[in-house]
């Protein structure tokens, strides 16, 4: 049996389904992570595991014990806010050691494990300041030092550095898997930010309209999504329409190109579909022998850094090819409306159900 | 900080708002000042001479400061019944903190859709006058299952239920306010996951964050206790208020003397808030983003 188990969960909140069918497993130890746009019911599948929402049905158990209907502060898990909540009236020290007060500990005890947790989050001589005498980014870490003291079963996180600039974000995104990983307990984090799903977890839940789109390693996730809306959601992806002209040797056609994949995909001759790439899966150029090629004109060319996205439009109203090549000086960049040609490998893209029409899952991205 | 945005602008939008932020000329500037200073003078004196005229006159009584000399050390009344007040006032505060910090609370953190009805509840009685609640009291508890006006202390119960009665608006507002200066959901459920009970909450995390509210509203309550004349007056307690209307019926200047005390007690009362005020960290940021 996993340490965390959450089986056939569901949330309704009247009519609305917030959550459905939510089943997850997690090992002693695993740094989980619950990845989706706002509204897709994560934060909500969090709070069922605190306990301040109660499953409409299924059932939560933290190491073989049945903890669905217990009271948040019978559960032995502590939780990290996205607004920190750090009792204002209360110093550093106090803010960490309440839990263990709360639980009666002798106060040398509640002592030394404070003075132990301040030194894990780096904040050895801030015991006797008062929250609003630290940065957001101190808020933060005497946060989770406090949701760590009284050492709780399971370490929940909701969005914990959304409210941090992209700096502390990312140091402090490090400092909670590396404490984590030294500590072994095992976490749900909540974040609509890929990267930082990716980055920290070992698993990550893709969530969408309260389902459980895909669970998977990072790797698995980025590479292989399951759905159409995993692919969109997670990373930059090109979704380009396609019509199946025999699937079994892997052959369509995009704006009325030949292209073969060759990963399997099901489907009738002239049924569309959606077939998703990512950008540095494409290349300016023909590419090597054997790569799909797809002629058109660029559309726009645009400096992120260290990269340069440059979109090629099929024909006149045909799709838009989005790729990214490594910005270099010695980068020969095409000029707007050049006839280019762009490649692509046969193992590159993924065929996907066409039902998730274009439009949409750029508007997810564009949520995202 | 940023201004505010200001959005497309017409053609010679941006110069007339940079000449609005030019200084004015000189005489604009001093006409303006002189009239915030009449109005100004014209407030002070409205608010202050009162007082003076009060506090004159309570000196006029020879030899100097006789007045308070007659009510401070020759009439044991005026002690009595300002420590009677000063304690059913305390008694008051504590059983309307016990009543509405822990209703204010839940009905933020639970049943907010109550909150109108529970804010129409404490605002009786500014509508229903002293006297018709007095009387209700005399009524309902003259005989019956309940006969409180018979002894003492059952005049002293119906003495405080009225003043905690008296009390919702200012504490209950100011303890609302307190309430929402904080963001009372998740610090309890931060509470809450630590292990936390209900009573824990309040007394840890809520009341010590409502501090200053709480403080404000329990002096509003207090200065309301001791000046209230009709209820005391009608349940025929020994209270401040009946002692000052009694003294103005035969003395001249001793109500003066007696009226500049309370003001002092009053007075003191705010500078005691003041302080605590200046001092609470309750004013500081209490969750989110720096």
């Amino acid at each position: 049996m996993s340490y965390l188990e959450l089986a056939n969960v569901q949330k309704r909140f009247g009519e609305t389904i917030a959550v459905e069918s939510f089943n997850l497993a997690a090992e002693k130890g695993e740094f989980v992570s619950f990845l989706g746009p706002s509204g897709c019911g994560k934060t909500t599948t969090l709070r069922m595991i605190a306990g301040f929402e109660q499953p409409t049905m299924g059932t939560i158990t933290i190491n073989g014990e049945d903890v669905t209907y217990k009271a948040p502060n019978k559960r032995n898990v502590g939780m990290v806010f996205q607004s920190y909540a750090l009792f204002p009236n209360m110093t550093v020290a106090d803010n960490i050691g309440f839990g263990l007060k709360v639980r009666k500990r002798p106060k040398d005890q509640i002592r030394k494990r404070v003075a132990e947790l301040l030194e894990i989050v780096n904040l050895p001589d801030k015991g006797s300041r008062y929250p609003y005498q630290l940065s957001g980014g101190q808020q933060q870490r005497v946060a989770l030092a406090r949701a760590l003291a009284f050492e709780p079963q399971v370490l929940l996180l909701d969005e914990p550095l959304s409210a941090l600039d992209a700096k502390i974000r990312v140091a402090l995104r490090h400092e909670i898997r590396a404490i984590q990983r030294q500590l072994g307990i095992t976490t749900v984090y909540v974040t609509h930010d890929q990267e930082e799903a990716l980055s920290l977890s070992d698993r990550v839940v893709v969530m969408s309209e309260g389902r459980m789109e895909q669970v998977g390693t990072p790797f698995e996730i980025y590479n292989f999504p399951s759905t159409a809306f995993v692919a969109s959601f997670v990373g930059t992806l090109n979704l380009l329409p396609g019509v199946v002209a025999e699937a079994s040797t892997g052959g369509l056609t995009i704006s009325g190109q030949q292209v073969r994949i060759a990963r399997g995909f099901e489907g009738k001759a002239g049924g569309n579909v959606s077939v998703a790439l990512r950008p540095e899966m494409v290349s300016l150029g023909p590419g090597p022998d054997g790569s799909n090629r797809l002629t058109g004109k660029v559309s726009d060319v645009s400096f992120l850094g260290s990269i340069v996205r440059i979109r090629v439009s099929l024909g006149e109203s045909g799709p838009t090819v989005v790729l990214d090549e490594f910005n270099e000086p010695t980068l020969k960049l095409p000029q707007l409306g050049e006839t280019v040609t762009v490649s692509f490998p046969q193992d590159g893209p993924l065929v996907l159900d066409a039902k998730a029409p274009v439009e949409s899952v750029e508007e997810l991205i564009a949520e995202a | 900080m940023t201004g505010p945005s200001l959005g497309p602008r017409a053609p010679g939008a941006l110069e007339s708002i940079q000449s609005s932020a030019r200084p004015r000329p000189r005489g604009g500037v001093g006409a303006g000042r002189i009239g915030s200073w009449i109005i100004f003078l014209v407030g002070v004196i409205y608010f202050f001479l009162p007082l003076v005229a009060t506090l004159a006159f309570s000196l006029r009584l020879q030899p100097f400061g006789q007045a308070y000399r007659n009510v401070l050390n020759d009439d044991p009344a005026f002690a009595s019944s300002l420590i009677y007040s000063l304690f059913i006032g305390i008694v008051t505060i504590v059983i309307s903190t016990l009543l509405i910090v822990p209703t204010a609370y839940w009905v933020r953190l639970r049943l907010p859709r109550v909150r109108p009805y529970v804010e129409f509840v404490t605002l009786l009685p500014f509508v229903i006058p002293p006297v018709i609640l007095v009387f209700a009291l005399l009524r309902a508890y003259s005989g019956g299952p309940l006969p409180l006006t018979v002894t003492d202390q059952g005049l002293n119960v119906l003495v405080v239920a009225a003043y905690v009665i008296l009390s919702f608006p200012y504490m209950y507002r100011a303890i609302d306010s307190g309430l929402r200066a904080i963001d009372i959901r998740t610090l309890t459920e931060a509470a809450q996951s630590m292990g936390a009970g209900w009573g824990r909450i309040l007394w840890a995390v809520i009341l010590p964050n409502v501090r200053v509210a709480l403080i404000s509203g329990a002096f509003l309550t207090l200065a309301i206790v001791i000046g209230e004349y009709t209820i005391a007056s009608f349940l025929v307690r020994p209270a401040f208020g009946p002692y000052l209307s009694l003294l103005g019926h035969d003395r001249a200047f001793e109500p003066a003397a007696v009226s500049i005390i309370s003001f002092g007690l009053t007075w003191l009362a705010m500078g005691i808030i003041a302080l605590l005020g200046r001092s609470s960290r309750q004013s500081v940021q209490v969750a989110g983003a720096r």
